[in-house]
């Protein structure tokens, strides 16, 4: 296989964690996650526009986004369409619930072996977990080599990419063999805007549980009559899983408890920016010897 | 057989702190256990790298030594790491959260179906009974870590599945010989037999790595800041304070990701760990990532327009102001006090 046909993103829609607010959480001390917005996880972005500029060097190839998620991750599908993307797979049901990021790796293992991709392009972690694990757990699953904290694909030779990677202090450019799973960093360029004209035709798109929530709507005609609007939607019946290794019950790690943070407030000394108080401070600190 | 493991991270025999780190904590861990410390270390030109592991603790050290494995590349890594792991059932295995750790350690999980838990901040030995079967497990790992934008700090466990995996950020756990030093003895890894040619698929064109020369571990005072320095331009002003005061600079994640200094200067949960004498907080709100890597610092100064930001609560000093306003000041009169 030489040629570039199927580019798959794997991408997740989080709570942006970075916005989390006063009203973060409930007066139970839980997490309000409906405060939080849900959005396009950020370097699964740049994974998307490392796949577009991929899919233009490559004639004839597709780009497809794959997630899992409840029936709103639809809305990071469309997203990806507006940017660009062909079409897109969610993975979604209730037998999914309570992945960690093994269960996880594992459904997504599965429905791309069905997709079938060359290359498999992801963020390099999700800012609600940090964890960076997803994208490495797929690609050993599928018995694929990896690419981790790639910035740009550098060339496209028969059968290998050449790819530029950050790693701790330096860069690094690597030759591996397709199919492969590359994992893209922050630092690579940004994703694309919305394309006005896309936007227009994809917003329309649906997937299956939308439709059946809208039957008669105008998204829902559209549909009807473009098929290449239908997101595809698959449950666990659908990816031919090992029931045992989905959700919960396949997930190795297990929350044992959780706690809210508290601070331990200390008596901190309350100064303001006039000269004199800030003057006395520098005196104070240089009197103890914590400078100078 | 059931021992503790840490995987050693190294350059060219130079062995990285947070594997001594973590080599630190494992030996508290294993004697809590009653087991034995195993370091395992795949690179090249290791001769006499067990002596430096053993007085960490290391009872034993696993080596496999060759070309093929310097510099670091995936799949062999975790072709050996799992290979060895499948033959000596090792209950823990730590790694640091670095470029590397980041890259095999999910792999090394995949591969045996067992889980990791990433960027841990804590590691315990404790007991655990299952709420809805009533089983009873002695003696798990704790891996505790904030999570969820640092709302919350979440203990995980893994009951069933071995080898129980965690990573562990640079500068969380401390770095100190053990009081006692470990034999230290070396075993080679039969990694001949856990390798195949598809292994070596990646090849290695080009590789430029930069001496690391930021160094706030080290530094005594620090002065940091967050998104509310607002710019690179205001950034510089923490500089000024930083070099007039003898420290160096730090920054929150939020800083970072708005592009107003280098990722290398990152402090918390998903940078490194510090406990400077003195701990200069600049527009910084005081989330936990971000306090979870700086609140052993001796003592704390909080200046923020803010005068209820949760940074305040850890604070010796809150000064309500602007970043802009403030550090001129405290330049100049440090400046002139010093005379």
């Amino acid at each position: 296989m030489n040629t570039i046909q199927r580019i798959v993103v794997l991408a997740k829609q989080v709570p942006d964690t970075r916005q989390v607010g006063k009203d973060a959480m409930t007066a139970e001390g839980t997490v309000n996650r409906a405060a939080l917005p849900a959005i396009f996880n950020p370097e699964d972005l740049h994974a998307l526009e490392l796949a577009l500029t991929l899919k233009e060097r490559c004639a004839g190839a597709s780009v497809y986004l794959l997630t899992m998620g409840p029936q709103r991750a639809a809305d990071i599908i469309r997203e990806a369409m507006y940017r660009g993307a062909d079409g897109g797979y969610l993975l979604s049901g209730r037998e999914f619930a309570g992945s960690d990021t093994l269960a996880t790796s594992y459904a997504l293992a599965c429905a791309l072996r069905k997709i079938g991709a060359d290359v498999i392009v992801a963020g390099r972690q999700a800012i609600d977990g940090d964890t960076a694990q997803v994208g490495p757990q797929v690609a050993e699953k599928l018995g694929l080599p990896q690419v981790t904290y790639a910035e740009e694909v550098v060339n496209i030779e028969q059968g290998y990419l050449t790819i530029r990677r950050r790693i701790a202090e330096g860069i690094e450019v690597v030759k591996a063999p397709f199919p492969l799973v590359i994992t893209v960093n922050g630092s690579a360029p940004a994703c694309r805007p919305r394309h006005a004209k896309r936007l227009m035709y994809y917003k329309s798109a649906r997937c299956r549980s939308e439709l059946h929530a809208a039957p008669a709507s105008f998204a829902a005609q559209r549909v009807a009559a473009k098929p290449e609007l239908e997101i595809i939607e698959w449950t666990a019946a659908n990816i031919q899983p090992d029931a045992a290794q989905l959700g919960l019950q396949g997930s190795p790690t297990k929350v044992k408890r959780i706690e809210n943070v508290v601070f331990q407030a200390k008596e901190a000394k309350c100064l303001t920016a006039a000269d004199e108080e800030l003057e006395g401070l520098i005196q104070e600190l240089m009197a103890a010897h914590t400078i100078g | 057989m059931n021992n503790l493991f840490v995987y050693i991270e190294q350059e060219a025999g130079r062995v990285a702190d947070v594997s001594l780190e973590l080599l630190t904590k494992g030996r508290e861990l294993a004697t809590q256990l009653g087991v034995q410390l195993e370091a395992v270390v795949i690179g090249a030109d290791l001769a006499g790298i067990e002596q430096e592991l053993a007085r960490y603790g290391a009872d034993t050290v696993w080596v496999a030594d060759d070309a093929c494995f310097a510099p670091f590349r995936t799949l062999p890594h975790t072709a050996v790491l799992t290979g060895l792991i499948r033959d000596e059932q090792p209950q823990i295995v730590l790694f640091g959260a670095t470029c590397v750790g980041r890259d095999f350690a999910p792999r090394v999980s995949s591969a045996l179906h067992s889980g990791l838990t990433a960027d841990c901040t804590q590691l315990e030995i404790g007991d655990h009974t299952d709420a809805k079967t009533g089983t009873h497990y002695e003696n798990l790992l704790y891996q505790i870590r904030p999570a969820f934008g640092g709302n919350i700090i979440a203990t995980i466990i893994n009951p069933e599945h071995r080898p129980q995996m965690a990573t562990v950020r640079e500068g969380v756990m401390r770095k100190a010989y053990a009081a006692v030093s470990g034999r230290g003895e070396r075993r080679e890894i039969a990694w001949q037999g856990y390798l195949s040619e598809s292994d070596m698929a990646v090849e290695i064109l080009d590789r430029e790595i930069k001496e690391r020369n930021i160094d706030i571990k080290g530094a005594h005072i620090i002065v940091a800041g967050g998104y509310g320095v607002g710019s690179k331009e205001n950034f510089a002003l923490l500089h000024e304070l930083a070099e007039v005061l003898g420290g160096e600079v730090g920054a929150s994640r939020a800083a970072v990701d708005a592009g107003f200094t280098e990722p290398e200067r990152q402090i918390g949960q998903t940078g490194v760990t510090v406990r400077p004498k003195l701990y200069i907080a600049c527009g910084i709100s005081g989330q936990i990532q971000h306090t979870a890597g700086m609140e052993q610092s001796a003592m704390v100064i909080s200046i923020n327009t803010d005068p209820a930001a949760p940074i305040t609560k850890i604070a010796d000093y809150a000064i309500t102001g602007r970043v802009e306003e403030v550090i001129p000041k405290l330049i100049k009169y440090y400046k002139k006090n010093s005379k």
